[in-house]
């Protein structure tokens, strides 16, 4: 029977509706018990409190930052962030050039500063040093069985007395090039003797001028230095990369190494100072590489490099390899950063905030339900109830994606949640103004039903289209909050559908079944008399002339009673045949 | 029954009927009109009043401070005092936000004078350093989200055109819609020239919605356009003008129910924001998407069904339509 089919389709929907929203609860459910997730969607700044930082490169005109150069950067950042122990922090890049550090409270200035002082990689002569390296600097392809690492690790323990040797500098003279242990001097040893390598993490910006002498540990805190002036600055690098080193037989060896090439200054000055550090035995022999004020690496030089192509050997790991190619590459971003803007919220401003939003979203929620019960009457509790299931799946997507993808819900964020009831509850005006032009038109309510869903589910189609189009555009090109906005805006254009087709439609079908809403109660919203309705067969109607409203009305009762039984059959048969589909 | 739900049966079966498309040249020239006063006042202004955030600045925040009942007027002093005393010949803008919150606003300052003026603030208010809450802004920040929003904007405008197109089988379609597009925007972004309100990036985050919005909405419209002017053939009794003005007119009750549901959010947002917190990201939105989801479903009455008309009524087929039905008239005339 074509009734119950509908039925049955109808309640088929409902159930898909609800299949849906236990996927996301148990998706949600699944991300709290395994992943550490919520279940409330993580806020973003405005709506916490917090600092959020905004970098952006400083570029000459005509430059661009690539993605690659970009990933470094939110590397490098998050590093000196980490480092100086703030946790949760949030680095991201915006728009392709910009990049946006988020910690909750508020910085200290020395870890501002951290994040400001853009990535610095340079090259500095050892002057000295508590532990020497088992690094070593070759030409490219002329590593000799001696320079393997066993060998330079047991060279170690001897060149371990290089320092006391070299605690006695003579101050007075001055240094004559970078390797000159004039450098050296009796305040600067005494620094270097108190010095800390736990500070060099924590205060950050370890820099010194690039023709002065430099305190500075490895890494890791193992190895503490004096180093020479700047020799090579890191721009020189042309290209840095990780790969299995190839004895002087050319014959590929287990042993990892990073091949550096320098463009034709840096091949200039590196071969000045290879060829000058060569002749030393002691730690001054030894290269370092400084990143931001620590040593990543300080090979000793094994050759004079003429070529600019020298080759990093060691203990190296594949990944240590790759990773010291990449700060190599990258470290040296010809790029600095400049703070942009540096926005602190309070967190009493953040919670005011989300808190206006939510009560602006009740009472405008509130007023829309009023509207609705004013036009729809029983219909607006329709109205109601598609409004609630669209908020409650759309909570349940942001939670799951703020979860699953690190999606924080933002003030203007919030403000498009707010915004979206107005665009999701438009659907279902759209869709029961079809339904009462139906009706108007003389078929029951159920055929009403069936045949406006057509028409309407058309228009509410094109327009989420459209509406979903300008969220995704947003989101793709637009920057900073705009992406917010557009987010929410897009996830509930896609819950307007699910709910309109998963939701309302099927309560309209079996409402219209009850006798309230089938019969046209005066109160349902949906009776004929009151809208007019006249039996004008075949989808056609005639334009009442010069005939009150209200005559109308009345008339249209009387024509509804004379029906032949044709006609009232042709009627039914019209809403049926539909709904037999 | 309500008075509306008469007034759309009336409107359906075009007992009463609104002369949309006829009288289309009075609403061209409101719509001229509204453009130039938009357009020349704000010129008259002397252009946009831009926020901090296209400027470049320093911003403060005192929250909880029981100086705002004394008014604007006190705590500009204040504020004046305490930041002259930082930074000599600074002048502040000072304005109240929400129930107990100041707002000062200062040209850029160092980080150094930031968290001095900060101290200052705090004392000066007698709230906690905490509740001082700073920001600065790069006057390229604003710039930026500019120009990426213009990309965007471009980007939009040629793909929804073109799924219109499709969609609807005319590019006219496309066109009229897109023309009231950029009329909405024009007289949205007028109100804040005219008013010299701020325009901040929340701002327009709301232009940019308003985008959506409009096109949305005369969607809608063109959907009952399509539907009524599909349905005619060549013998059909309407001309196209009549067929468009008919579909503008069913979908009249529907125009007005949803701008009413898709304001009353937004007003509320707006009312909600302005009174609880004054100025800001809420307020700046809520204000631009209000006055643009208006604007957005009177163009697509009176601006883009009309131009569509205009745009199509010269069609060879279109114009035949006309002329049968003259020829009908004719001769019901004779059979009197």
């Amino acid at each position: 029977m074509a009734r119950s089919t509908t039925e049955r389709k109808a309640i088929r929907s409902l159930v898909w509706l609800l299949v849906i929203i236990i996927a996301l609860i148990a998706a949600n459910g699944a991300s709290v018990l395994f992943n550490n997730g919520q279940w409330t969607p993580k806020l973003a700044l405005d709506l916490e409190g917090g600092t959020q930082i905004t970098l952006s490169p400083q570029l000459a005109s005509g430059e661009t930052v690539t993605p690659e150069q970009l990933e470094r950067a939110v590397a490098i950042i998050r590093q000196r962030v980490d480092a100086s122990g703030v946790s949760e922090a949030e680095i991201n890049t915006q728009g392709n050039q910009n990049i946006v550090v988020s910690i909750p409270g508020e910085p200290d200035d020395a870890t501002r500063e951290r994040i400001s002082s853009s990535a610095k990689l340079e090259f500095r002569p050892v002057l000295v040093a508590d532990v020497p390296s088992t690094d070593a600097i070759d030409q490219e392809g002329t590593v000799d069985p001696g320079t393997d690492p066993s060998a330079s690790a047991s060279a170690a323990p001897d060149a371990s007395a290089a320092p006391d040797a070299t605690t006695e500098p003579t101050p007075s003279a001055s240094p004559t090039d970078a390797s000159d242990l004039a450098w050296v001097t009796p305040e600067l040893q005494e620094q270097f003797d108190t010095f800390d390598c736990a500070t060099v993490n924590a205060v950050g910006a370890n820099v010194a001028p690039t023709d002065e002498p430099l305190i500075t540990c490895e890494q890791d805190g193992s190895i503490k230095y004096i180093l020479g002036p700047v020799e090579v600055a890191g721009e020189r690098i042309a290209d840095a990369r990780a790969g299995l080193i190839t004895s002087p037989t050319g014959v590929t060896t287990n042993e990892w190494g990073v091949f550096i090439e320098f463009d034709g200054d840096g091949t200039t000055e590196f071969r000045t100072v290879t060829e000058r550090l060569i002749t030393f035995t002691d730690v001054r022999n030894q290269f370092a590489i400084v990143l931001d004020g620590s040593v990543i690496s300080a090979p000793r030089t094994n050759a004079a490099i003429t070529d600019g192509r020298p080759q990093i050997s060691g203990n190296f790991t594949e990944e240590s390899a790759l990773t010291l190619a990449d700060q190599l590459k990258f470290g040296a971003l010809p790029i600095g950063f400049e703070i942009q803007s540096s926005e602190n919220i309070s967190a009493t401003l953040g919670v005011a905030q989300l808190q206006s939003g939510i009560i602006a979203g009740i009472i405008g929620l509130i007023l829309v339900g009023i509207y609705a019960f004013l036009q729809y009457r029983a219909l607006g509790g329709v109205v109601l109830a598609s409004l609630v299931v669209a908020g409650v799946i759309t909570y349940l997507i942001i939670t799951y994606l703020s979860n699953q993808q690190g999606f924080r819900l933002s003030l203007a964020g919030v403000a498009g949640l707010v915004i979206s009831i107005g665009v999701i509850a438009d659907s279902f005006i759209v869709y029961f103004e079809r339904i009462r032009d139906e009706l108007r038109d003389g078929r029951s309510v159920d055929g009403a039903v069936e045949s406006g869903w057509k028409r309407a589910w058309r228009t509410i189609l094109i327009s989420d289209v459209i509406n979903f189009l300008a969220a995704v555009v947003l989101f793709v090109l637009a920057v900073g909050n705009v992406r917010g906005f557009a987010f929410t805006l897009g996830i509930t254009t896609i819950v307007d559908l699910i709910v309109v087709a998963l939701f309302t439609h099927p309560m309209m079908q079996l409402l219209a079944r009850t006798r309230f809403f089938g019969s046209g109660h005066p109160l349902s919203g949906l009776d004929p008399m009151a809208l007019g309705a006249v039996y004008r067969g075949r989808a056609q109607f005639r334009t009442p002339v010069g005939v009150t409203t209200t005559k109308v009305a009345s008339s249209s009762k009387e024509a509804q009673r004379r029906q032949t039984i044709a006609e009232r059959k042709a009627a039914q048969l019209s809403g049926e045949g539909k709904d037999a589909r | 029954m309500s008075k509306l739900t008469q007034f759309g049966n009336d409107l359906y079966t075009g007992a009463r009927s609104f002369d949309f498309v006829g009288r289309r040249n009075t609403w061209y020239l409101i719509a001229i009109v509204m453009v130039v006063l938009a357009v020349g006042f704000t010129a008259l202004r002397g252009g946009f009043v831009f926020g901090i955030e296209f400027r470049g600045g320093s911003e403060f925040r005192v929250e909880g401070t029981s100086v705002v009942e004394q008014g604007t007027a006190a705590a500009t002093a204040i504020a004046d005092e305490a930041v002259s005393s930082v930074v000599p010949g600074a002048n502040p803008r000072v304005s109240i936000v929400g129930g107990d919150a100041i707002r000062v606003q200062t040209e850029q300052l160092t980080p150094t004078e930031t968290e001095e003026v900060r101290a200052v603030l705090a004392e000066a208010y007698g709230v906690a350093k905490s509740d001082v809450s700073s920001s600065f802004i790069g006057a390229t920040w604003g710039a930026d989200i500019t120009r990426q929003a213009i990309i965007a904007l471009a980007v939009f405008l040629t793909l929804a055109s073109i799924v219109l197109a499709l969609y609807f089988r005319t590019w006219k379609m496309s066109l009229a819609a897109i023309i009231a597009l950029v009329h909405d925007l024009i007289i949205t972004a007028g109100i804040y020239g005219v008013f010299g309100l701020e325009i901040t990036p929340a701002a327009v985050i709301g232009f940019l919605t308003i985008l959506g919005y409009s096109l949305y909405d005369t969607v809608v419209v063109f959907d009952k356009v399509r539907e009524n002017t599909s349905e005619d053939g060549v013998e059909s009794r309407r001309t196209f003008a009549q067929s468009v003005n008919l579909a503008v007119n069913q979908t009249l009750v529907r125009s007005i129910n949803t701008s009413i549901v898709a304001v009353l959010p937004t007003a509320s947002i707006l009312f909600v924001g302005s009174i609880l917190l004054g100025a800001g990201t809420l307020r700046d939105i809520a204000l631009a998407l209000a006055v643009g989801t208006v604007v957005a479903t009177y163009s697509s009455i009176f601006l883009a069904a009309p131009l569509y008309v205009h745009l199509r009524e010269n069609e060879p087929e279109l114009k035949k339509q006309g002329s049968r039905q003259r020829v009908a008239r004719t001769e019901s005339g004779a059979v009197r």
